[in-house]
């Protein structure tokens, strides 16, 4: 419901303004059955804006805010450590090596049109994945502890790497910057096609896993002795929640800190249990995202905001709103 | 209900386990005890299930232990660990639940209502009244309450107990042998029990096994087994053996100063006691503030 409210909300606003009325009607005029009924009564530029500009982006900003919060919950869950988020097996860096070596040759555009960069970017974040899989891995077994620090170190080596791009050029260094921050400019019905299918797996993965997920917050053990095949679950939980990562990242850049605190939100509002927690994320990644979306393409309209920047101007008070608020309830 | 065959493990180069063999009965409470790292620990993962020996078999109910799935091993097998339940944000009613889910499908249902099951359990262990508090306002004796009563919403046949009254107070250390007693006789539960604690070994379990160094020195009865000569070779320390003035069953005091220092392999304590253990035994036989948990193990 919240959902619908912030979409129309955030399909109205923008640098040419519309009515919200026209809004509603032009949404209702698309529904195959009672469609009929509404009247077109708005400019025909309205629609154009509305439909073809204002909720491709909308949408993509849903999808984009429920994966990385759905992905987030999967790596806090798995990892059992609060830092965790879906940058944290190193993705992210992964990806922008990719996206910055493109940019930085001047292939930017080269093979696939603008679907060069995601696809490079999709493809390297999960060789960084492998990569940290690979370290992680001592005689078989991993534990989650390796499986963070390797995560850490490739982040790292990767991040030199793309500083060092970022530092060999100066006149593309706005582009790539623009691009580490994250954004949803210009990215058509197309891109949100592409992350949907991920988004979908990697839910249906986590949310079958939710119960196990609960068992593991008991400690390794405690889940092995009530019949959770542990060392799959993990695997299997990690993998999808990168998976979905790496595809959101690789078609809008690194957008931090929603995968981070969404899942802390949820939890400090309905507790640890992962049920709530993972559909409970989607949700409020989708809306959280949609609105500093919103924000970053109005606020200094016709400038664009890095939508990563606005994310963490909104999350981090907030979130120190939540948990001052926590302690004082204990 | 268990037999074990020639059990061995190692660990990279180091043997941990060699040699192992015994077997359960159904509705016994079975006993392993022995010094900090002579396997004890090791021998309950194998038995859960949770890592694969190196040789020898484990047969539960006559089936090598291997055919069963992760899931089919937790309808059979419930597990106490020594350290309490973490003390995370769910309620006690929450965790007892998740001792159904080996038996739940992956939508969580379960063909039956088991509600009066879980309902029963926390009047059982009276954590009623603690039902809808989280874990984290729990307290350390609590909690091991709360994991005892997850494992009973397990209904499994065979219980594992790995040291669980480790952290306990010796109220809490009784209170919880005598739970598990209880739900032993009501269900003819099978229970492995690895314990620290020489002299719980003694009153609760029918039988007992000494492991050291991977090794099975000595499997019988309470009397058989601890015995000051084996318990001196074992452990590298000489107490004194005191009937209990009730049950009859030996208990032991520690004795400063008698104890191996430093030299490692089973030095020959026995011969070179110097006091005759009987004045003493008698003197604790009769003394009637012997305290119970004077002689907790953390050597």
């Amino acid at each position: 419901m919240l959902l619908l409210l912030s979409v129309v909300a955030s399909l109205s606003l923008g640098s040419a303004r519309l009515p919200v009325g026209d809004v509603w009607r032009i949404l209702f005029h698309q529904l195959p059955v009672v469609g009929g009924a509404v009247p077109a009564t708005w400019p025909e530029s309205s629609e154009k804006i509305v439909l073809d500009v204002r909720f491709p982006r909308v949408v993509l900003g849903v999808l984009i805010g429920a994966s990385l919060s759905l992905a987030g919950a999967g790596f806090q869950g798995v990892l059992r450590n609060p830092l965790a988020d879906p940058y944290t097996l190193g993705v992210a860096s992964g990806a922008s090596v990719g996206a910055a070596f493109l940019m930085l040759s001047g292939l930017r555009f080269a093979l696939l049109g603008p679907w060069t960069v995601p696809v490079v970017a999709f493809a390297t974040g999960i060789a960084s994945l492998w990569i940290v899989f690979r370290l992680a891995r001592t005689q078989g077994t991993f534990r989650t502890e390796t499986v963070i620090l390797s995560g850490v170190v490739v982040s790292a080596f990767f991040g030199a790497i793309v500083s060092f791009m970022v530092s060999l050029s100066n006149k593309v260094i706005n582009d790539i910057v623009f691009w580490l921050m994250g954004s949803l400019a210009l990215r058509g019905w197309s891109f949100s096609a592409v992350v949907l299918p991920f988004f979908a797996a990697a839910f249906a993965v986590l949310a079958g896993s939710a119960r196990a997920l609960n068992l593991l917050a008991l400690g390794e053990r405690q889940a092995a002795h009530l019949g959770v095949r542990v060392d799959v679950m993990q695997r299997v939980v990690l993998a999808a929640s990168t998976l979905v990562t790496a595809a959101a990242v690789s078609v809008s850049g690194v957008i931090g800190f929603v995968g981070l605190i969404t899942p802390h939100l949820v939890r400090l509002m309905v507790g640890p249990d992962y049920r709530l927690i993972i559909p409970l994320s989607v949700l409020f990644g989708g809306i959280y995202v949609l609105w500093a979306d919103t924000l970053a393409r109005t606020l200094l309209s016709p400038v664009e905001i890095p939508l990563g920047v606005v994310t963490a101007f909104l999350g981090a008070p907030f979130f120190a709103y939540l948990l001052a608020r926590h302690k004082k309830g204990v | 209900m268990i037999r074990i065959t020639e059990l061995a493990k190692s660990y990279g180069r180091r043997e941990v386990l060699r040699g192992v063999e015994f077997s359960v009965g159904k509705g016994e409470m079975f006993g392993v005890i022995g010094p900090n790292g002579s396997g004890k620990s090791t021998l309950l993962k194998l038995i859960s299930g949770i890592e694969k020996p190196d040789a020898g078999r484990i047969e539960l109910e006559g089936q090598p232990l291997g055919r069963f799935s992760r899931k089919e091993l937790a309808r059979k097998i419930a597990v106490l660990q020594q350290d309490a339940l973490p003390p995370v944000g769910f309620t006690v009613r929450q965790v007892v639940e998740m001792g159904r889910y080996p038996f739940q499908s992956w939508l969580g249902d379960e063909p039956e209502d088991v509600s009066a099951l879980i309902e029963g359990i926390l009047d059982r262990l009276r954590l009623r009244a603690l039902a809808d508090r989280t874990l984290e306002h729990l307290s350390g004796g609590e909690r091991q309450r709360v994991a005892l009563a997850k494992a009973m919403a397990q209904q499994p046949r065979l219980l594992l107990l790995d040291e669980p009254t480790t952290y306990l107070d010796i109220g809490y250390q009784i209170q919880m042998m005598d739970e598990i007693r209880r739900w032993q006789s009501d269900t003819e539960l099978t229970v492995i029990a690895v314990l620290h604690d020489l002299n719980l070994a003694a009153q609760y379990c029918d039988r007992l096994l000494v492991i050291q160094d991977g090794r099975q020195v000595r499997i019988g009865r309470p009397h058989d087994v601890i015995e000051r000569g084996l318990i001196a070779r074992v452990y590298g320390t000489e107490p004194i053996l005191v009937p209990h003035p009730v049950s009859g069953l030996p208990q032991m005091m520690l004795q400063p100063g008698w104890s191996r220092a430093g030299v490692s392999g089973g030095a020959p304590v026995g011969d070179t006691a110097p006091r005759a253990a009987a004045g003493y035994s008698e003197k604790g036989a009769t003394g009637s503030e012997t305290p119970f948990g004077g002689a907790q193990w953390n050597g």
